[in-house]
């Protein structure tokens, strides 16, 4: 723990997503407005210190609008991420350790989820399930699998030629059991660190597909949406787009470090360095 | 009932073979290695069986397929006269609990993420063995046989000595209280003072649990140690088989031979006339005609390169597979 804490990459990217977390709990106590009261006359106000981040063009604050859009977005994220792990680690660990058809049937229906790129394949799943928070997470979590599929497929192989795999088997564990008790505890380390990287992967694409059209319905806020708000009036209102495309990066900047961090401080070899 | 069987084998390996199938180097297809070819031997209740050869001469491979750990693509294996190869996932499962395997490198046969109470435990767990606290009470009383200091039970693989860690896996293959266990190089990978601390360790366990034990290992003075009959292996077959006193008195096949030359001797005044062997071991992918040693034989001769000699009784149980077998002057000199 203590040389986790000696990370500069996991303290930065850590601090930034509890951060992110913390507005998101608590947003109703750092914002006196609510975020779909309309009040026209009062639209695109440049930030003052009545509206820290001013408002959009239907006059609501935008500060508001982007802490209550933290709590969608990383519900948002998470959730697919969740889903893309679960389905992803699952068949990957039973495609490694198994092997032969199973592998190749699992590994082919993977690569053709693959030949789409991520976008194409959540729009596609977004207009046969429609948009709600639900299958929002649904089809941003889909394409995420694909990568956890491949890191905990790849990482079993490896264990599953280890003696103790077979020593499990000499002791007469079931094939479920070896994959539970034993693989499955050498593989997770793997999947945190793709996990954070899918988590920034997943608030660009919660991001992107608001920004397209196939977010949360309004006035529900979520970043992308407020992206794609202020997008006509980014010129003469620039604080609209601005900030929440700040947010996002800043997001997804405290994932990836993160994830880069824990690659390296899970790294059994850096480990042996170090001690 | 039971003493009846005495003289029914333990386990029975009956023409096992295994073919691998390895992607060949033009990228496009694959070629078939013979690791292990036709080898058919008993193991009597309550012996120790050595089994000696070099390194990649298919001795590991060989007791994996004859647990059938690994699938053997063709002949069978039996344990108590039952066929392993006919059994179902379920059977097999179980009857696992009557064979054990201790691996060679303790280093690996460990799963680092779990305590040492945990993998001692496992086979409990997988047998259904009582609850918790008799489970303890089981593991505690095998630390004590295995001579580990019961602190240990919460470390972690990593913080044992290698010599502590194989104790740890003796430990875990004598939870379920089996019949046959299997040392594959048990003591290769250790110190030699370790060594002999853990050989004896397992003598000790044979006797006091009437253990069978199948010993496997390149290292002809420890063979010779634990063994009361002894195997020898080359590439992927066998080529000799006999009790351990006739093979060091009377060898029949000349790769023993060389083998048995080969064994250091401690005492420095002794000469020992070693038979050093030409060439090198053949080529998994391009095996030799005929017998497989011919290449490498002192004493080769037309036929050797076009027939593989059967293994055949040469008379008292000692088996041999050379066309010359009993013919050749192999005199142990040394």
């Amino acid at each position: 723990m203590k040389s986790m804490l000696s990370n500069k990459f996991i303290v930065i990217g850590g601090t930034i997503i509890v951060l992110m977390l913390l507005i998101a709990i608590f947003a109703p106590l750092l914002t006196p407005y609510e975020y779909g009261t309309v009040n026209l006359p009062n639209k695109h106000q440049p930030p003052s210190s009545e509206h820290v981040m001013g408002t959009d063009l239907y006059g609501r604050d935008v500060w508001c609008r982007i802490v209550y859009g933290a709590r969608i977005s990383l519900y948002v994220s998470f959730s697919a991420v969740a889903i893309a792990i679960i389905f992803g680690s699952f068949f990957g660990i039973i495609a490694g350790y198994l092997k032969g058809v199973v592998d190749i049937v699992f590994s082919r229906v993977i690569d053709i989820m693959m030949a789409f790129p991520p976008l194409l394949l959540s729009l596609i799943l977004g207009a046969c399930l429609g948009t709600s928070l639900q299958n929002m997470t649904i089809y941003i979590g889909v394409p995420l699998i694909p990568m956890f599929f491949r890191v905990s497929r790849g990482v079993t192989l490896n264990i599953g030629e280890r003696t103790y795999i077979m020593a499990a088997k000499s002791i007469g564990s079931s094939r479920l059991r070896i994959m539970m008790k034993h693989i499955l505890p050498n593989v997770l380390p793997q999947i945190f660190v793709v996990l954070s990287l899918g988590m920034g992967g997943a608030i660009l694409a919660e991001a992107a597909l608001g920004f397209l059209g196939l977010g949360v319905p309004q006035p529900t806020p979520s970043w992308g949406l407020i992206v794609n708000e202020g997008k006509l009036y980014m010129f003469s209102a620039p604080w609209t787009t601005g900030f929440s495309g700040a947010f996002i990066a800043l997001t997804v900047l405290g994932f990836n470090l993160l994830g880069d961090g824990l690659r390296d401080f899970l790294d059994p070899k850096l480990k042996h360095l170090e001690s | 009932m039971l003493t009846k069987n005495t003289d029914n084998p333990l386990v029975r390996l009956e023409n096992l073979s295994k073919v691998f199938s390895v992607h060949s180097s033009r990228g496009l297809g694959t070629t078939d290695i013979t690791a292990v070819k036709n080898v058919s031997f008993d193991i009597k209740k309550g012996e120790t069986f050595g089994l000696v050869g070099e390194s990649g001469c298919g001795k590991s491979t060989l007791s994996k397929i004859a647990l059938r750990l690994l699938n053997a693509t063709s002949g069978t294996a039996y344990y108590e006269g039952k066929d392993l190869y006919k059994m179902k996932y379920r059977e097999l499962v179980n009857i696992r609990r009557q064979m054990q395997v201790i691996f060679q490198d303790p280093y690996d046969s460990l799963n680092p993420r779990l305590s040492v109470e945990e993998l001692v435990a496992e086979p409990l767990i997988v047998h259904r063995y009582g609850n918790r606290a008799r489970r303890r009470e089981r593991i505690e009383e095998l630390f004590h046989q295995v001579g580990l200091p019961p602190q240990l039970m919460t470390r972690y693989p990593h913080q044992l000595s290698g010599g502590q860690r194989q104790r740890v896996c003796i430990a875990r293959s004598l939870t379920v209280s089996p019949s046959f266990i299997v040392c594959d190089e048990a003591v290769s990978a250790l110190d030699v003072s370790i060594q002999a601390q853990i050989l004896n360790l397992l003598l000790d366990l044979k006797r006091r649990f009437k253990l069978t034990y199948l010993f496997i290992s390149h290292d002809l003075s420890v063979v010779k140690f634990v063994s009361d009959r002894i195997g020898v292996m080359y590439f992927g077959r066998l080529v000799e088989l006999a009790d351990t006193e006739t093979l060091f008195s009377r060898v029949l096949h000349p790769y023993t031979h060389a083998l048995l030359s080969a064994v250091p001797d401690p005492d420095p005044d002794t000469q020992k006339r070693r038979v050093l062997l030409g060439g090198s071991v053949p080529s998994l992918f391009n095996p030799p005609s005929g017998c497989v040693f011919h290449n490498r034989c002192p004493f080769t001769e037309p036929i050797c390169s076009e027939e593989e000699p059967p293994f055949i009784d040469m008379g008292n149980s000692h088996f041999a597979a050379c066309h010359f077998a009993g013919k050749l002057n192999l005199k142990i000199d040394f």
